[in-house]
């Protein structure tokens, strides 16, 4: 292969230092971890340098993580891929329980614009520098974040529904 | 800045003052509203328009949103198949094989060759079917009603054929863990090869009605064009990109379920134009109908589903007079199947380019988080850009060609 | 060519004589209201596309009197919901229900326009009912398009049935008040 593992995390730790890290192979794809400061760079690089070339952006998406620590309890996930040498790599950028925020991506790949702004309605993770951060798929009046885990799946103003058949006894609503 | 996060009506009205002419005349809004004819699914769009050309366009969407993923964390692997049906419905099987195979990843399940040579026929009969409407919806929205018709009596065989495999029409809910439910019936291959002689004949016609036809070309050549960096710098897959003129096909880079065993092409077009896609849609059928030949023709003989009694579950003859298979059955019905630790992402080659599963497990029955990585969501953001500058009923043929189907762009 | 004995929508109740046939007002206007119902298609998910299959020609719902369908609510008769509505969607399905001219009539097609179907979740209206009145509900996920056509069906018979002077009763600006149109 081409592009190997080994020189993508030589490049990335000359350049980076201890900025990323946790570098593993998570099944099939490279993984790796970068802090919400520099991540906007480390993806600039993973795109701009000529022998890394990773030029297209497949995913971004966010994941709340209630159980951990104060500084752990969102992330924030990109996948990019390089056609040219068949390969993947996903980088994960952990960010703070209070205002979560971290640098739009959307000067380097135009895609980043709707999948940013869903990460915003689902997380309330800010991304600095990006034009048009507002609801996407939820209603504009919603004042919540649905997809956190405190967020109930169910709606909540429903008085039809027996609990009894639902095997829940009748909870309070906080 | 902050004047992007109102409503596009405001943005739109001071610009209609700021441009008045001298004589009076001015820009206008129009709401190409959620619900409208021409659009296939519900999605807005607000246009600045000057007459008949549309100056600057804002799409709403959400107005679909079901929650998907919120959903999928409170359910257990073989309830979230339901789901997954419902994203892209004009071809759910599709959806069903790749969420079974993100599944199969995490649990490292092989899956016997049987099996993953009839799911290769199934996803490509519904990329087939899936591609039928896409293509006979543009020749209605450029008026021409017949195709649609004709086309569509041969969707209704594709659903018979689902109904002998599965029971259902539309939203399949095919397959488990593992492989198949139950072996494919004499009736339903049998159906399979006489859709494979009668269909072929049916496509050419209907291509014959459309690519040479002087007022489709005139409809559909450079309308809403594409370059190929711009498609990849929007995140486009799927037959856009390939009209767009890269070549890239989750099925030939990254090969799942066998697809390493079939020899076919991957169409591509050169400008990206609405004609492009139109054609390289037509392309993919026939691409697609080899493939299930190649299939058919090798098919093994073998078992149906990968033998993995902690998740798939045993035949009811079993389950009521063996003592293994019954706990096993109720071990799976509760949801007490043992569940790794781990991280997922699982590609296919969707009816609209690559359809993603990004899944976190935990170990429990239920996934930390399942993310799907939707084709339509990411390419419908270029529609602003590709409709700036033509007319509006350019507009909706473009958007026709794209084939948004709401279901995916919500989830 | 058949010859079989088509079955001829029966003609109603009434005196009949030289030159002449005698019945009443309702029955008469019952008759044509049934049979050319208009559709509205409000399509929104994947009972739109068993919609679409039922107005194909092999399922040919054009044959029961829908042969136009209309996206002009005021020239529609009967609005067919198919599809999951959202709580962002509700809101335009209200406006679409009150353009809509006298006599109008609706179908719930689908479970999730009937009550919400598999998706009860924070963004999914629970049923059509809570924002419209509803005279025909068409279970399934989605229906198979003879259900759907049967709930036409079931939906012509309330039709004809239906007193010409029903639409200006109180029970109906009662029934209409409940939902606040």
């Amino acid at each position: 292969m081409a592009l190997e593992t080994t020189y993508i995390q030589e490049k990335l730790s000359q350049k980076f230092g201890s900025n990323v890290l946790n570098f593993e192979m998570k099944r099939d794809i490279f993984s790796l971890e970068a802090t919400s400061e520099t991540v906007h760079e480390v993806i600039q690089t993973l795109k701009e340098d000529e022998s890394l070339n990773f030029h297209f952006l497949t995913d971004v998406c966010g994941i709340h993580f209630p159980d951990n620590d104060e500084n752990h309890q969102f992330a924030v996930v990109y996948h990019l891929h390089n056609w040219i040498e068949n390969m993947r790599i996903r980088v994960t950028t952990f960010l703070k329980g209070e205002n979560p925020e971290v640098s739009s991506i959307i000067d380097l790949f135009t895609s980043a614009n709707w999948m940013e702004r869903e990460t915003w309605d689902f997380y309330g993770i800010n991304f600095i520098g990006h034009p048009q951060l507002k609801r996407i798929l939820n209603m504009d009046e919603m004042v919540s974040f649905p997809m956190r885990k405190e967020f109930p799946l169910e709606d909540s103003g429903r008085t039809d529904k027996d609990d009894r058949f639902f095997g829940r006894t009748i909870k309070q609503i906080k | 800045m902050s004047e992007l996060l109102l409503p596009p009506e405001h943005r739109y009205a001071k610009i209609i003052e700021e441009t008045r002419n001298s004589d009076g005349s001015e820009l206008t809004i129009l709401n190409l509203g959620p619900t409208h004819p021409a659009t296939h699914g519900i999605f807005q769009n607000i246009l600045l328009m000057d007459g008949e050309r549309i100056i600057d366009a804002e799409p709403t969407i959400g107005y679909i949103h079901r929650a998907f993923e919120k959903i999928a964390e409170n359910r257990p692997f073989y309830q979230i198949n339901v789901l997954t049906d419902r994203m892209n419905y004009c071809s759910s099987p599709i959806n069903n094989m790749a969420w079974w195979m993100t599944v199969e990843k995490l649990l490292k399940i092989e899956v016997p060759k049987r099996a993953q040579y009839l799911r290769v026929i199934v996803m490509e009969l519904a990329r087939i079917t899936d591609h039928l409407i896409c293509n006979s919806i543009l020749g209605v929205d450029t008026g021409a009603y017949t195709g649609f018709l004709y086309v569509f009596q041969f969707r209704e065989k594709v659903y018979e054929i689902y109904e002998e495999i599965c029971g259902a029409r539309l939203t399949t809910n095919m397959g488990r863990i593992g492989g198949f439910e139950r072996d494919w019936s004499e009736e339903a291959f049998r159906k399979l090869d006489v859709f494979l002689t009668d269909f072929p004949v049916a496509w050419k016609e209907f291509e014959n009605l459309f690519e040479r036809n002087r007022i489709f070309i005139d409809r559909t050549v450079n309308v809403g064009p594409l370059t190929a960096e711009s498609a990849m710098d929007y995140g486009f897959t799927g037959p856009n990109l390939r009209a767009a003129g890269i070549d890239y096909d989750v099925r030939k880079a990254q090969p799942y379920s066998s697809y390493e065993d079939f020899e076919f092409d991957v169409p591509v077009g050169k400008s990206g134009d609405t004609y492009d896609r139109f054609c390289v849609r037509n392309a993919e059928v026939w691409e697609s109908l080899k493939i299930i030949r190649q299939a058919l023709d090798k098919l093994p003989e073998g078992p149906i589903h990968a033998d993995v009694p902690d998740y798939y579950l045993p035949p009811k003859e079993e389950v009521y007079n063996n003592m293994e298979a019954l706990i096993y059955h109720f071990k799976i019905v509760m949801g007490e199947v043992p569940v790794p630790v781990d991280e997922i992402y699982h590609a296919v080659e969707g009816g609209n380019g690559e359809l993603g599963f990004y899944l976190i497990t935990d170990g429990s029955r239920t996934p930390y988080r399942l993310h799907f990585r939707r084709p339509c969501f990411i390419y419908y953001q270029a529609y602003p850009e590709m409709i700036k500058g033509s007319m509006l009923s350019d507009a909706i043929v473009i958007l026709s060609s794209l084939n948004v189907i709401a279901g995916e762009l919500d989830a | 060519m058949s010859t079989s004995n088509p079955n001829m929508v029966a003609p109603p109740e009434g005196v009949v004589g030289e030159g002449y046939f005698a019945t009443k007002l309702n029955d008469v206007v019952g008759l044509a209201r049934a049979n050319s119902l208009w559709p509205l298609p409000f399509a929104t998910s994947c009972c739109g596309i068993e919609f679409m299959a039922t107005m194909a020609s092999h399922y040919d719902l054009a044959r029961f009197g829908s042969e136009r369908v209309s996206f002009s609510p005021r020239q529609a008769d009967m609005l067919m919901v198919m599809g999951t509505i959202s709580k962002k969607m509700a809101p335009i399905l209200r406006q679409v229900y009150e353009q809509m001219s006298e006599p109008r009539w609706v179908i719930a097609v689908g479970a999730c326009a009937s009550s919400g179907g598999v998706f009860d979740t924070y963004s999914v209206l629970q049923g059509i009912d809570k924002v419209i009145p509803v005279d025909v509900y068409v279970p399934g996920c989605p229906p198979r398009p003879e259900q759907i056509v049967d709930g036409v069906m079931q939906l012509q018979e309330l039709v004809k049935n239906e007193s010409v002077r029903r639409r200006n009763s109180p029970e109906y600006k009662e029934l209409l008040a409940s939902y606040n149109l």
